[in-house]
Parts: structure tokens; C-alpha cells; sequence
């Protein structure tokens, strides 16, 4: 394979995982382009004239921006890069322009984990590091015709890298982390997926089909029952007829907690989602580190939850929660809108004049999901204008949102204060790796209503109709025909142990590899010596390490010369060689085997006849045809002591 | 480069990100043992070097002779503002690369000083080593650019050209013997394995010339140094037997490569 096929093969393997996120005709305009090169090369066609080189940077800069409006930014940076790469094709000449080609390829694969920093991926990214090297290898050996084949050099960039990895491994250790240093693009943290701010039929049907992890959590002492596995997200109060949504935060003021029972310790990793809300088994103690929380103890981060994040907490599964609510909240709990869905709010209000306590109006909603014909459904029918009507007295097919959005509705109308809580609900238990997994699959909504005396109390009118969904998870509530795809086969004993196996793996990288920020950073360096939590000791110590790997690995590529692949013809002519020179006669680097035999045997007529036939035996094995002789010629240099 | 991936590291927090610059950074830290190690050790000597005419290209070899089991690749070697030249040296062999300098007198020419280098494996770094070997390059005056006769020719004969037809006059073979041209070896009778025999002309015991400083007249050496050079090897091309008498010294007539190459050796070295 020549080296420009090399280059071609490492660019095209860096510029494929992109291929998903840049326009599509970015694609086929490399391949033409790579095309044209490689006519190029066998004389097919010229290089481009610089207008028309010029032409092409300018049509395709255009339609850059009119794919993206922009030329900064994620995904528009990449595009121009595999473009500009594609064109750089066309102008390479001189080996310069070559490396030119080589860092960038090498800086599409850095771009490559602004997507995805995953085990699979980084392991693919690996590989196109050292095909990239070995074509950079390539470059500088066989341009001057010179014999180094593939296999040699996939060896040699081999080696090269893994001799790396040492000094990879403790620069990324030690190297001191540091925050931000400016604003991100906006488009750098797309395509993350979570619980979004507002909830209409249909927003958590359509999250429960990703099987995406939404965060995992290791607790300190035995799990809660998954009866009581609420993860507390976004509280929604406000209802414009189609959407539950919170408008305008709840206004400060510390939320009245209190307490019971024992509390529960674990951490939570959060997966990056784009929002700023955080999630915590119902109810926690404390706040997470830098988060804050209104009345209604819905926790908001400081900026959206972009990079993973781990916080340690502790909960208690019995609490009361904002025991005394002010008059405005109160207010807020019983909005509705006036005219909206006439046929409940008549319901309600029967409800409301039969009923002198709010509690026996909740039993009494629950007991219309429970006792009359509700289904629990992942796809339900489209509901009309009216949409609670619809539900309650059409379709009665549904899913945890219309539920519970159902559920708040009436209670309002009912004149009950209650409000819409959604996050996740259940979980995961990872055998493996002892900890749970809880996937945007678990999403879930239910909702709180305020009884006087006890607070806010969660009800989840879901669990009316459906007691699987709470007591063992969406795949044993939902029929087997509307499971998403990822857990039908969950009923495989091997396949669901594998995907364990592959989750704890997947887990300790986030926590280990991708995780390793400033804190994690801290707090691991300070195990092994307390200097090492400053940066100062982080730079002594990387400096120091750095210089003794360095040392090592030039001590062993001086010590350690490969004794295999010694031509053993070779070696035994050596033996012969460095024996006469011992006598006074050595070989000139001019002076060729027969040569010196001749030189060597007039200097030396009684061993002419030995040096004779050592001679023979070498230059029939080296250049002639006998290839049984190696023997004979090992014989003979061993007897040969001049 | 690796600077603008440290920083987009750190701005976007990307932990592979990092893996990844650290890892091309520690490669190239690593390139540069290896391509210290593709010269270190490599034991540099001189290799011949042909006589050539003032006016041509000298060409000296340098031969790099690899005592460890590492194949060494793409030693490159360059003197003075020429292209470098590249060669591959196996492990437990030697490879000679070349280099030219122009001759421009006569004498002996000592060989510039030179560069070996080299950027393998990945080019990023260069190791090199200034070196200057003792070598020397015979160099022969410049022949006379054109063809006069030859001395005695022109005195005796009236032709120096009619003496090729001497060859044909073919007188018997007699034993080679050093000196003798390569060309007047009876190579059928090699082929017939009866040893090597010189063909043996008529004529040519008569036939000699003597290449004298004397017969020519002018004060300038070098002219008169080209005109001896120039019969030199017009004698040596008509297989003529030549002698060539200098001030304080005096080459006897023969014939044959040795002959002619003393004959030159002692233009280039006269009065030096």
C-alpha cells in the first residue's frame, strides 16, 4: 500500500465517526476529493490551478454557513475542519504539507470524543491514532525508497505507543486541572437527553423509550424498597390546558422539611442532561454542594448539568414536607384554567360536595383509576382539545403523565391544593458492581397533594392502575409488545448479566477515566501524600515522573537490542570476522567477502583452506542458492581458531 | 498544535480529550529517544574514493557500518548545500551512501566536512552529527580540451591514429600480467580456461612514445600538465606504449590501466 493510500485509509478512519453530525454532502466531497488525489498520483489528472482551489475553500465556506449560519460552534468547526482537510488534499506537495495533513487528521479524532467519550469509541479512536502514526512512519522512511513494510511499521508505531502510555498516564494523573476557561458553544452539549421543564401527554412515553442512563447511585447501606425509589425532579405548577410547566420558580425561603425515620447515604452520579435540576431520593437531608432549592425542595445546580456530576447525599424515605404552606403557594396548588376540560371539573366538584375531607377525595380519584377500566399504556390514543376529558372519559388509556396530570387536575377542581412532581421512579440494582442504575427508561411523573397536618403527600395515581410500574419496574407493567426494543431481551439470564457486567465497566470509566476532574483529582492525589493536592506538588511530582520514565524506557531501548531476527548466517559470519581481526586482520566496510577471504589467505596461508571454505559456505547462503549449508558454515566458524 | 488541544481540553473538560493530547505529546517525547537511538552508535568511516579529472565531481563514500541488532533507516547524509542522500543500514551490516564535491584543481582533495542526520520514525525531531573523516580525493589535471597528435606520431610516423591499425597485426599472447590492459586479454582463450593471456601485437615493441614536459613550450604548468594528461590518454586509447618524462621524474614506456594511472598520478602530483 503506498503512502499516500496510508493517508487517505487514516483520514477517511478519522473523518467516519463525523460523518453522523456534519451535512451530508460532506461525505461524498471527501470521497471525490480523496478520489482526485489518488488520480493524481497515478497520473490520471493534475492538481487543481489555485482559482479553482480557491473557488472550492469559498463555495464550501458558504455552504458551511448556510447549513449552520455559523462558522464557530461544535458541529460547524468539525464540518470546516473535514472540509478543509478533504481540500488540503488537493494542495499537498511538499512532506510539510504532508504533516500539515497528519496533525489535522489527528485533531479530527480529538473532536471525535466532543461527542462521545465511551469505551467503544475511545478504543476506535485509539486505532486510528496508531494507523495515523503508522502512516506519519511511512512518511518519513519510504518517500526515499526505502524497504520498512507495513507490518513493520504498524510494529514500530505500536511501540511507540505504548511507550507512551507511561508518560500519558502520568501526565493525565498529575497534570493539574484546572475550571473552564471561556463559554462553550451553544451547541456543544446538544443532543443530551433528561427530563425537560414541562410535561404534556406524550414527553414521558417518548423519554422512557431511550435507554440512556440518567445517573447511577451507590448507597452506603442496603438499597430503599423500590416502593420508595421516587427520584425527586422538576415540580410543575402551572397547567395552561396542555402542558404542566413551572413558569416562575417558587419564591425562596428555606422549604419546610421535617424528618423521620432513618436517613438513607449514598452518591449519586449524575449524567450530564443540559438542565439545571437535580435529582435525590425523596426527601434529603441536605443540598447538594453549590445547589439551592425553592419551597417545594425541587434542587436547582448553579449552571446546567453539562459534565457529570457526583454529590453525596442522605435522604429519608418518611418526611413532611411544607407544613404550613404560604397563602400564594396555596393559590398557585389551585389554578386552573377556567374553561378548560368542563366534564372533570364537573366530576370534581360532586366529588368536592360529597367529600367535607380532601384525603377521601383523593381515595376517591384513586379508586376511579383503580376500580374502573384505566390502562396503563406506552402508546396511547391522541387526546382532543378537552385533554383530561378526553382521557378520563374517552380513551382511559395512558401513561404515568396523563395520570398524574389527570390526578392534579381534579384535585384542583376539587379544591385540594396539589401539585405535579415528576423524575424517576425504581431503578436498577447492578449485582456486579452493587449500585443501582436508574435510566431515562424509569422517568416517571406523579403527583403531591397538601393535606392539612401532614403536608405535602405524595400520591402517584399511576400506582392505582398499575401496581407493577412501582413494584417492579416499566418492563413488568407495560404489555410485552410495547416494551422498546432494549428491554424485550432483558428476559435473557446471560444477556442481562453481560449488560451488567458492561455497565459496571462503562461505570467505573465515568468515575475513573472521564470523570477525573478538579475534585476527583484533589481528593485521589491526596490519598498517596497530602503535597500532592496542590498544584505545585502536582508539577514536582509530574516533572520527576516524567523524567524517570523518560530514563527507563532509554535505558531499555539501550539494553534491549532485539537478539531475534539475527540472521544466524550473518552472525556466524561475524564470529569468523571478528576472530581474524583478533589476529591482526580485519575486513574493510569497502571490502567484499571474497576479497578479504583472498586478502586474508595470503596474510595467512596456513588457514587458507579453512578460510576458503567458510567463505564458500557464507556466499552460497547469502547470495547463491544453498540453503543447507548454515550448518556446515556454523561448523566450520566454530572450528576455526586462528 | 498540541497546545490548542490542551486548552480545548480544559475548556471542554474532556477527559479523553486530555488522554488523547497527553498520549500524542508523550509520542512525540518518545520519537525523539527513538530517532537518537536510529543514529546513536552507527560507526562512521571512509570509504574509497576514485581519481577523477579536475573539473568533475569528486565522489567520496562514507560507510556506515551498524554493530547492533536495530535496523537503522533513513540515515541521511548531507555536505554543504547539496541534497541529502538517504540510506537504510541493517542490523550487523554497513551501507555507504556518497556525496560529491567539485574538483576544481588538481592535487589531492580533502573532503568537506559533512552532516549525518536523520528524522526517523516520525519526523518531528532530527538528530544529527557534524563530521569530518580524513578523506581525500586523488584529482588529475584537466585534459586539454582538444586533440593534438601525439608527440612521437607526429615526429616518426606522421600518424598517431594509424596506430590502431596496429592492433590487427596480431603477433601471439604472451602471460598477463598487472598493467596490461583489459582490453587486450585474449578472452577466448580465458573462456577456453587456458588462464589469462595478453594478445601481443605487431609493431608495438617499435611503437613508443615519450610524453615529454620539455617538447612543450610556454610557461604556464597547468597548460602544459592538461597537454600531458591529454596525451595520456590518447596514448592509453590508441593502446600505444607511452612514456611520460617530467622534471625529476621519469616514467619508463608501458602500457595498460596501472601504467596509466601512475603516469596520471604523477601529473596530479607534480610540483605539489
Amino acid at each position: 500500500m503506498s503512502n499516500l493510500a496510508w493517508l487517505l485509509a487514516s483520514l477517511a478512519l478519522a473523518i467516519a465517526p463525523h460523518l453522523g453530525h456534519v451535512p451530508l454532502w460532506t461525505g461524498p466531497l471527501c470521497l471525490a476529493l480523496g478520489l482526485w488525489r489518488l488520480a493524481v498520483e497515478h497520473g490520471k489528472t493534475k492538481l487543481p490551478k489555485k482559482w479553482l482551489l480557491f473557488g472550492l475553500t469559498a463555495a464550501i465556506t458558504a455552504a458551511i454557513l448556510g447549513h449552520f449560519h455559523t462558522l464557530l460552534g461544535r458541529d460547524a468547526g468539525v464540518t470546516l475542519l473535514v472540509a478543509m482537510i478533504a481540500l488540503k488534499l488537493l494542495e499537498m506537495k511538499s512532506p510539510r504539507d504532508t504533516m500539515v495533513l497528519i496533525f489535522l487528521g489527528y485533531f479530527l479524532v480529538i473532536a471525535g470524543f466532543l461527542y462521545s467519550q465511551s469505551i467503544p469509541m475511545a478504543l476506535y479512536l485509539l486505532l486510528v491514532v496508531w494507523v495515523t502514526t503508522t502512516t506519519m512512519i511511512g512518511y518519513n522512511d519510504v518517500k526515499y525508497g526505502l524497504a520498512v513494510r507495513p507490518r513493520l511499521r504498524l510494529r514500530l508505531a505500536g511501540t511507540l505507543l505504548v511507550q507512551a502510555v507511561p508518560l500519558m498516564l502520568v501526565l493525565f494523573v498529575l497534570f493539574p486541572r484546572v475550571p473552564q476557561l471561556w463559554g462553550l458553544p451553544k451547541d456543544a452539549h446538544a443532543g443530551m437527553t433528561g427530563l425537560s421543564d414541562s410535561m404534556s401527554p406524550g414527553t414521558i412515553s417518548e423519554l422512557i423509550r431511550s435507554d440512556a442512563i440518567a445517573f447511577r447511585v451507590r448507597f452506603d447501606g442496603a438499597p430503599p424498597q423500590p416502593t420508595a425509589r421516587y427520584w425527586r425532579g422538576p415540580v410543575l405548577w402551572d397547567y395552561d390546558g396542555r402542558s404542566w410547566s413551572t413558569r416562575t420558580p417558587t419564591e425562596g425561603g428555606a422549604p419546610q422539611v421535617e424528618l423521620l425515620g432513618e436517613a438513607l447515604r449514598y452518591t449519586l452520579t449524575l449524567e450530564p442532561h443540559n438542565q439545571r435540576w437535580l435529582f435525590a431520593l425523596e426527601l434529603p437531608a441536605a443540598l447538594p454542594p453549590g445547589s439551592r432549592a425553592g419551597t417545594d425542595m425541587q434542587i436547582l445546580a448553579q449552571a446546567p448539568v453539562r459534565q457529570r456530576v457526583r454529590y453525596s447525599l442522605a435522604s429519608h424515605t418518611r418526611y413532611r414536607l411544607g407544613a404550613e404552606p404560604g397563602a400564594s403557594e396555596q393559590q398557585r396548588a389551585l389554578r386552573l384554567p377556567a374553561q378548560a376540560n368542563p366534564r372533570a371539573q364537573a366530576l370534581a366538584a360532586r366529588w368536592r360536595s360529597a367529600h367535607a375531607n380532601p384525603s377521601a377525595i383523593v381515595d376517591e380519584a384513586l379508586g376511579m383509576f383503580r376500580n374502573q377500566l384505566f390502562f396503563y399504556t406506552l402508546s396511547p390514543p391522541l387526546l382532543g382539545q378537552q385533554a383530561v376529558d378526553d382521557f378520563l372519559f374517552g380513551t382511559r388509556r395512558g401513561f404515568c403523565e396523563h395520570y398524574a396530570g389527570a390526578f392534579v387536575f381534579l384535585m384542583r377542581a376539587a379544591g385540594v391544593p396539589a401539585r405535579v412532581v415528576t423524575g424517576y421512579q425504581g431503578g436498577a440494582m447492578n449485582p456486579l458492581g452493587d449500585y443501582l442504575i436508574v435510566r431515562q427508561s424509569d422517568a416517571h411523573a406523579w403527583a403531591e397533594v397538601w393535606l392539612a397536618g401532614q403536608g405535602w403527600v405524595r400520591i402517584d395515581p399511576t400506582a392505582a392502575v398499575s401496581p407493577d410500574r412501582i413494584e417492579s419496574g416499566i418492563a413488568a407493567a407495560l404489555p410485552e409488545a410495547e416494551l422498546p426494543f432494549a428491554m424485550t431481551q432483558l428476559n435473557l439470564d446471560w444477556l442481562q448479566r453481560a449488560r451488567m457486567s458492561w455497565d459496571m465497566l462503562n461505570n467505573n470509566w465515568n468515575q475513573w477515566v472521564l470523570g477525573y476532574g478538579q475534585e476527583q483529582q484533589r481528593s485521589f492525589l491526596s490519598r498517596f501524600h497530602a503535597s500532592l493536592a496542590s498544584w505545585q506538588g502536582m508539577a514536582i511530582a509530574m516533572g520527576t515522573g516524567l523524567a524517570v520514565l523518560l530514563l527507563g524506557i532509554a535505558l531499555w531501548m539501550l539494553w534491549h537490542a532485539p537478539r531475534r531476527g539475527t540472521d544466524p548466517v550473518q552472525a556466524a559470519y561475524r564470529t569468523f570476522c571478528i576472530r581474524l581481526a583478533r589476529r591482526g586482520i580485519s575486513r574493510a566496510l569497502h571490502e567484499g567477502p571474497a576479497d578479504f577471504a583472498l586478502r586474508a589467505a595470503q596474510l595467512r596461508p596456513d588457514l587458507a583452506a579453512q578460510i576458503g571454505h567458510i567463505t564458500q559456505c557464507y556466499i552460497g547462503l547469502r547470495y547463491g542458492r544453498q540453503h543447507d549449508a548454515v550448518r556446515a558454515l556454523r561448523q566450520a566458524v566454530r572450528r576455526f581458531r586462528p | 498544535m498540541l497546545a490548542v488541544m490542551l486548552l480545548g481540553s480544559i475548556n471542554y473538560a474532556n477527559s479523553m480529550g486530555f488522554v488523547l493530547t497527553f498520549l500524542l505529546g508523550s509520542l512525540a517525547v518518545v520519537s525523539i529517544l527513538h530517532t537518537w537511538r536510529n543514529l546513536a552508535r552507527l560507526t562512521v568511516s571512509a570509504g574509497k574514493s576514485t581519481p577523477v579529472f579536475a573539473g568533475q565531481d569528486a565522489r567520496f563514500e562514507v560507510c556506515l557500518n551498524n554493530p547492533g541488532g536495530i535496523a537503522r533507516h533513513a540515515i541521511g547524509l548531507r555536505a554543504g548545500d547539496a541534497s541529502g542522500e538517504f540510506a537504510d543500514v541493517p542490523p550487523h551490516q554497513a551501507a555507504c551512501l556518497t556525496f560529491t564535491r567539485r574538483a576544481e584543481k588538481r592535487g589531492l582533495l580533502q573532503a568537506p566536512s559533512f552532516t549525518l542526520f536523520t528524522t526517523f520514525p516520525l519526523g518531528l525531531f532530527r538528530a544529527w552529527t557534524h563530521l569530518d573523516l580524513d578523506m581525500r580525493c586523488l584529482v588529475y589535471p584537466r585534459p586539454a580540451p582538444e586533440a593534438l597528435p601525439l608527440p612521437l606520431a607526429r615526429a616518426e610516423a606522421g600518424s598517431g591514429r594509424s596506430h590502431g591499425e596496429g592492433q590487427e597485426d596480431f603477433s601471439g599472447l604472451r602471460t598477463w600480467h598487472s598493467g596490461d590492459s583489459l582490453r587486450q586479454v585474449a578472452w577466448k582463450a580465458v573462456a577456453r580456461e587456458q588462464g589469462m593471456l595478453t594478445k601481443q601485437f605487431a609493431g608495438e615493441a617499435q611503437q613508443e612514445v615519450w610524453l615529454d614536459w620539455d617538447t612543450l613550450a610556454g610557461p604556464d604548468t597547468e597548460a602544459r600538465l592538461s597537454r600531458l594528461t591529454r596525451w595520456v590518454l590518447d596514448a592509453d586509447a590508441a593502446t600505444q606504449r607511452y612514456g611520460l618524462r617530467l622534471p625529476g621524474c621519469s616514467l619508463a614506456p608501458g602500457m595498460g590501466d596501472e601504467h596509466r594511472r601512475q603516469c596520471l598520478e604523477a601529473l596530479a602530483r607534480f610540483g605539489l
